[in-house]
């Protein structure tokens, strides 16, 4: 297994407060790596830094591609991540684009592709070129995540009319169709019920057998411990364990962390009551 | 309408009605005894005061009357759904007005006997639905709010009178230049105002607004500054003109007809009326490519946009550059149709005329824009007769119509793409931009 995603000595300092200090750690190719940590541990610094939404104040941010040449993340402007990194993310509070249906949506996702075909526009505003064959491949690609995500009905309502879990989904579908190798996904679970959560996890792993590793800040245990390959546990910016989900649930500095200090007694606490 | 209506007896209705036109006609009473009720007189020794309660009770009568008016068309509307009652009158409008109005367009200037001044003004007409065409790309669909649309105009305008006064170039070299010129003006205002948003880029576009037009008056040894530009050529009819002298070279003398300015006037007509068209069609092609639904993208949501690797700054400039350049072939038109151009006409009442158009008309929609045009510049014009009670008419028929329609007249979307039949998108569910 290789590695794919090699952050290091991550430093982010806003103003005097250091949200994320030295935090050093990997995702390998094809695993599903989890962020976990109480709020306001700085998951979502780290996962804005390494989408490119923050500039890191230390530190590298490194994309190993499969044949071995490296990309420096951290040095490229914000949207060239998604586009030369193939670092896909979704957000915290949804954003999708709401008056445009869920179809458009998973176009817009393909646009440097679809861009490319035409020929600085100009071909394409005269019907000339292959736009309309590379278009026909888009509508394909987003015909297939919307049976995965269970949104192929929906495909023509505008994103913002669909309910909370399909909302979310999309925006999964979304992130997949920019045909990603990191999909970063911030707390997808957080608001959909237990069946929701179910099909979610089946979702990640169907993304993750089709080849695409993933990055997961997740408050939901039950997603966190069934499907993670590999957790981070990141608290007051700092990390404090790393390693497989067994070892993590025994972790006493990630059961310290949760529930505070000196509950020794309750090792399983977080973990148990998270199944 | 009776069977809509939910178990609310008529007698709460009418009671509800009376306390509130009531109160309306107490205030109208409040407001209305010293403006109409009240009168001076005047009088062989100065002032006396006169009454008159008949006019009085009149204007409250009237006052309490349109309130209920008010209040039973609220209620109807209410009851109906307006979701529903939208898309069925909007998705039944569009289909008959635009070849309806395109039609219209087409005929008008053929239509036997008509006045010179008509086709005039529908040659004005004309150039601002072509402006609000071109300021939909930034303001509909970009989602950038442009206070100084003007200043592309004013480029278009002086690049073809500048050209012309001291290269002799003709409309047709310049109009191209023109839309050029612009656009790269377009581009020139794109990279500074980038970062802003909202209320800070309306400020910086207004002042861009304003720089064009007073480097252009204050630079009088190149346009001229406040005396303007004269004798701007008009176009051409593949090299005939249409001097009223007619003769050889003239478009009357190679046709064997008598010359008449309306011959210039149709031509006028039909060449802004295909500008327009042209830049329509280029908007409608856009919004199906990958440009243009980037700046859809980007009017909803431009975090998003930049998570899926849309380059957010190139974006932002094709939208300003490619509004710009119809911009400037306006300007180009403005200046050849008018043979004379100086910086009175392009103040910052112009930017906010085509900006009230393109809100007015339902940002984003084309027939909606076109239809604003008519209203705003045609309806004026047609007014004339009535003076000085033109604009108060003007200005409350604007009123009524932002609070009937607050998006506008075409406020639905109409998706780019479908699987299966498009269906139009209510105005609640779309953003405006942030800028």
């Amino acid at each position: 297994m290789t590695c794919l995603l090699e952050v290091s000595n991550l430093v982010m300092r806003f103003g005097g407060l250091t949200a994320v200090s030295r935090l050093s750690f990997t995702a390998m190719r094809g695993d599903i790596t989890a962020v976990i940590g109480p709020n306001g541990a700085g998951k979502t610094t780290v996962f804005n830094c390494i989408t490119g939404f923050y500039r890191p104040s230390e530190g590298e941010i490194i994309i190993h591609r499969e044949d071995q040449s490296t990309l420096a993340l951290h040095r490229l402007p914000g949207f060239a991540i998604a586009k030369r990194g193939r670092v896909a993310r979704t957000f915290q509070n949804i954003r999708l684009f709401g008056g445009m249906t869920v179809l458009e949506n998973l176009m817009v996702a393909q646009h440097n592709r679809l861009q490319a075909a035409t020929g600085f526009t100009l071909l394409a505003v005269l019907g000339l070129g292959r736009y309309r064959h590379v278009e026909a491949e888009a509508v394909e690609r987003a015909k297939y995540w919307l049976e995965a995500t269970g949104l192929t009905d929906r495909a023509d309502e505008p994103a913002a009319s669909l309910p909370y879990g399909a909302q979310r989904r999309l925006e999964i579908a979304r992130a997949m169709c920019t045909d990603p190798v990191l999909l970063c996904l911030d707390e997808p679970a957080a608001g959909l019920n237990p069946r929701e959560s179910e099909e979610l996890n089946a979702l990640l792993l169907k993304i993750r057998a089709a080849g695409c590793s993933l990055l997961l800040i997740e408050h939901d245990m039950g997603v966190v411990m069934k499907i993670s390959d590999h957790i981070i546990v990141l608290d007051h910016g700092k990390k404090i364990a790393d390693g497989a989900p067994a070892d993590i649930r025994t972790n006493p500095a990630v059961i310290s962390a949760y529930l505070g200090d000196g509950d020794d007694d309750d090792e399983d606490a977080v973990p148990v009551a998270a199944q | 309408m009776s069977d809509a209506v939910p178990a609310v007896s008529g007698r709460d209705t009418l009671i509800r009605y009376l306390r509130d036109a009531g109160g309306v006609g107490i205030l109208a009473l409040a407001i209305f005894v010293p403006f109409i009720g009240l009168r001076l007189h005047g009088h062989m020794n100065g002032l006396a005061l006169g009454y008159r309660p008949k006019l009085l009770a009149i204007g409250v009568v009237l006052a309490v009357l349109a309130r209920v008016l008010v209040l039973i068309w609220q209620d109807r509307r209410v009851h109906q759904g307006r979701a529903a009652w939208r898309a069925a009158r909007i998705a039944s409008a569009g289909k008959y007005v635009t070849p309806l109005l395109l039609g219209f367009a087409v005929l008008l200037p053929l239509v036997p006997g008509i006045a010179n001044f008509y086709i005039d003004l529908g040659v004005l007409v004309m150039t601002y639905v072509m402006l609000g065409w071109g300021l939909n790309i930034v303001v509909g669909l970009a989602g950038l709010l442009d206070l100084g649309y003007v200043a592309f105009y004013a480029v278009g305008a002086y690049s073809f009178a500048l050209l012309a006064h001291y290269y002799h170039f003709t409309f047709w070299e310049c109009l191209p230049l023109s839309g050029l010129f612009a656009a790269l003006w377009g581009v020139c205002l794109g990279f500074p105002v980038l970062r802003l948003r909202g209320d800070y880029l309306a400020i910086v576009t207004l002042a861009f607004g304003e720089i064009i037009r007073l480097v252009i008056t204050n630079w009088i040894s190149l346009t001229g500054g406040p005396n303007g530009i004269y004798n701007i050529p008009h176009p051409t009819f593949f090299g005939l003109n249409f001097n009223l002298g007619g003769g050889a070279g003239t478009f009357s003398g190679f046709f064997g007809i008598d010359p008449d300015p309306k011959q210039l006037t149709t031509y006028l007509y039909y060449i802004i009326f295909f500008l327009a068209l042209l830049t329509n069609w280029v908007t409608l092609r856009l919004r199906r490519l990958p440009m243009g639904r980037a700046w859809e993208a980007l009017r909803e949501d431009e975090i998003a946009c930049r998570s899926l690797g849309i380059n957010v700054r190139n974006t932002k400039l094709t939208a300003f550059a490619i509004g710009a350049m119809f911009g400037g072939f306006a300007g180009c038109f403005f200046a050849t149709r008018q043979n004379f151009i100086s910086p009175d006409s392009f103040t910052f009442i112009e930017s906010a005329t085509v900006l009230a158009i393109v809100v007015l008309g339902g940002a984003g929609s084309q027939l909606g824009v076109a239809l604003a045009a008519v209203v705003m510049i045609g309806i004026p014009a047609l007014l004339q007769d009535l003076s000085i009670y033109r604009m108060l008419f003007f200005g409350l028929a604007l009123v009524i119509m932002m609070v009937v329609r607050p998006r506008g007249f075409v406020s639905t979307r109409t998706p780019s793409i479908a699987l299966g039949r498009r269906k139009l998108i209510s105005s609640e569910l779309i953003s405006e931009g942030h800028g």
